[in-house]
């Protein structure tokens, strides 16, 4: 009886969501720029390596691995309105499922678990990010607001801490990954090879957010973020939402870890600081929480303003902050927001 | 269990408390009152520490250094309120925690600048620097001792300003509901300049309590203010009681956990997993506990009445 008029309702909402997919047409503008900018993603390192530079391939692996976790981190704040500061986290346990097996396959012990392979790294990653975002998106998703930020903060912290005083894997002192995940038909120590294998996962990251964002549920997820008493008066458990939104998240971020695991291979705690996690928020501001492709967008100018700043000046952190407080107080919407494309930020 | 031990450690965490409700205290009062989440908070810890350490090497003098550095930090507070901060505060949340990350940026960097980039040692005076003698053999530092004393004064003190002064009432009107206090004719932008200082000034010293045992180094605030921040949020966000009662308590837990967590544990398991598995769970024990009360009381212990 109570999911009739839930589903009637919901069919409604898709259909001002249909009304906003007009208007996103309009800005097609944005979307060829979308497109364009994803084939320049792939083109610049690519050429760039075949022309015996492998300096831009390095950049645009790590670029295409870190956009991957603020497209995920997207999914939960830009269109769920929740703001995790912990999403560093997810990263450092993806790529420890990479290197506590490695470490095992070489070093003996933990029989269990000890692998190079890639499909069990990613599996590992994928279940372990799951776990830990279900335990704690269910205590944090009970809170609002700033109890949330800080919150999701302090997990990361813990994990943070829990990798730090772990000494058998290294502990302060980081872990070196003495051989990557061996994969069937590629070999991602051909570093063409993974930056494909980034740049594809990318791709179906981008893809996978897109079709939740626009589906029955994430409707509810953009629903809640607008007004939660409302969805709950039309029958859906906000809640219930959000946590399968987190965990979802947190699963692609945890999957970005396992590539960047694969691409550094180093990891120490140092890469899931709660400072990280302050870095990816900033990516997706930057480029604007709302739109899809936005976090890409940001994680790119976030990569290479750090990369050229750095080359000016070791202080480059000062210019940096300036920017983002500046960013802040001016702009708002990010970069995306100053293409013109529709921000879903701006729907209360 | 060593009794003499244990009561070193308890000491060790008291202090450890102490200073996370100067840290949290400045914290509460600027989210009660202006609900502004104040990342960059850690920074004035950092900051005090340098520029105390700074005058205590050009006068010679710990004791100067903390009474000379006390209104420069305020005014540190004052300006970056002036600046940036009063510009927020309209703003939604989201907007507080990027603005005032780059402010931690700006910090850092400007701290190296300043002051270059390894830490500064700060001398003590011969007559802080010993040990006392307690009844039983116990000793402890004496330092540590003033670090517990100062703090409960400051404590004190802020119980008094809160409950009883005219500032306080201001306070505690603000932070039941803002809107009305302004509408009463209460010159609101100058109370929030005035708190968010306050604040400043806890957190600064904070950090220059604590340099002489550390060192003031650069990125020090970004270490403990999450632990203020799981404070704020065991105590409830917005209530100074709870973020005095729970800065004791994650003081205590933590220190206590990892002295003797280990010896709880050999009585479950093998001395080897205990030695192992010890140092990882002391290190998470404040978050398991913040999980657990949030799980009963997501508000916190003393969530504020009126929100």
């Amino acid at each position: 009886m109570s999911e009739r008029p839930a589903i009637r309702t919901a069919r409604s909402v898709e259909g001002s969501v249909a009304q906003q997919r007009g208007f996103a047409g309009r800005f097609s503008l944005a979307r060829r720029l979308t497109l364009v900018g994803l084939v320049v993603l792939a083109a610049v390192p690519v050429l760039a390596y075949l022309a015996g530079n492998t300096f831009w391939l390095d950049i645009f692996t790590r670029l295409t691995i870190l956009s991957i976790a603020a497209v995920s981190l997207n999914l939960i704040l830009g269109f769920g309105g929740l703001v995790s500061f912990g999403h560093a986290a997810f990263l450092g346990l993806g790529a420890y499922a990479v290197g506590i097996p490695v470490h095992h396959s070489i070093n003996g012990g933990f029989d269990a678990i000890a692998s190079t392979n890639g499909l069990f790294h990613i599996a590992l990653a994928v279940g372990v990010s799951a776990a830990y975002a279900l335990v704690t998106g269910a205590i944090s998703l009970r809170t609002r607001g700033v109890y949330f930020i800080m919150i999701t903060m302090a997990f990361g912290q813990m994990v943070f801490y829990a990798a730090v005083s772990i000494s058998a894997y290294g502990g302060d002192d980081g872990l070196t990954i003495y051989e990557r995940s061996s994969l069937p038909f590629i070999s991602l120590d051909n570093p063409l090879a993974l930056f494909a294998w980034c740049y594809g996962s990318l791709l179906a990251a981008l893809f996978v957010v897109h079709r939740i964002v626009n589906s029955r549920f994430g409707v509810v997820i953009r629903g809640a973020k607008g007004n939660e008493e409302r969805i709950g008066a039309l029958g859906f458990d906000a809640y219930r939402y959000r946590l399968l939104a987190y965990v979802i998240s947190g699963v692609m971020c945890g999957y970005a870890g396992a590539l960047l695991g694969n691409f550094t291979t180093f990891i120490s705690p140092a890469m899931m600081d709660w400072t990280r996690s302050g870095e990816l928020l900033f990516m997706v501001i930057l480029g604007g929480a709302g739109a899809v492709a936005g976090p890409v967008v940001g994680a790119s100018v976030f990569l290479l303003l750090e990369e050229v700043m750095s080359r000016f000046t070791i202080y480059w952190h000062l210019p940096f902050g300036i920017l983002l407080i500046g960013c802040v107080l001016f702009v708002r919407g990010g970069i995306s927001g100053l293409l013109g494309q529709p921000a879903g930020r701006r729907d209360d | 269990m060593d009794v003499g031990l244990f009561v070193v450690q308890f000491l060790n965490g008291l202090q450890l408390g102490i200073l996370l409700f100067l840290l949290a205290s400045g914290l509460t009062l600027t989210f009660g009152i202006m609900d502004f989440v104040n990342l960059a908070h850690g920074s004035f810890y950092m900051v005090g520490a340098f520029i105390c350490a700074s005058l205590t090497l050009a006068t010679g003098s710990f004791i100067w250094g903390v009474v000379l550095a006390i209104p420069l930090i305020t005014a540190v507070g004052f300006v970056t309120e002036w600046l940036v901060i009063r510009h927020l505060y309209r703003r939604d949340h989201l907007d507080h925690v990027l603005a005032t990350f780059g402010l931690i940026l700006v910090f850092d960097t400007s701290v190296q600048l300043i002051w270059g980039p390894a830490g500064i040692a700060l001398p003590l005076p011969a007559w802080l620097n010993g040990q006392v003698t307690f009844p039983g053999g116990i000793v402890f530092p004496t330092f540590r001792l003033l670090i517990i004393a100062t703090g409960l004064i400051i404590a004190a003190g802020l119980y008094i300003l809160v409950n009883h002064t005219r500032l306080g009432m201001l306070i505690r009107a603000g932070a039941s509901n803002r809107t009305m206090v302004g509408a009463l004719g209460v010159d609101i932008k100058t109370l929030f300049s005035a708190v968010f200082a306050l604040g400043a000034a806890l957190a600064g010293i904070a950090g220059m309590l604590i340099s002489p045992i550390t060192e003031a180094s650069i990125g020090m605030g970004n270490e403990i203010i999450i632990t203020a921040f799981v404070v704020i949020i065991i105590g409830g966000i917005g209530s100074m009681k709870g973020a005095f009662l729970a800065a004791l308590l994650v003081g205590l837990i933590d220190t206590l956990g990892r002295a003797f967590l280990d010896d709880l544990f050999k009585f479950v398991m093998t001395t080897n997993a205990a030695e192992t598995a010890a140092p990882a769970v002391s290190a998470m024990l404040i978050y398991i506990m913040m999980a657990a009360i949030l799980a009963v009381r997501p508000q916190g212990l003393f969530p504020p009445k009126v929100r």
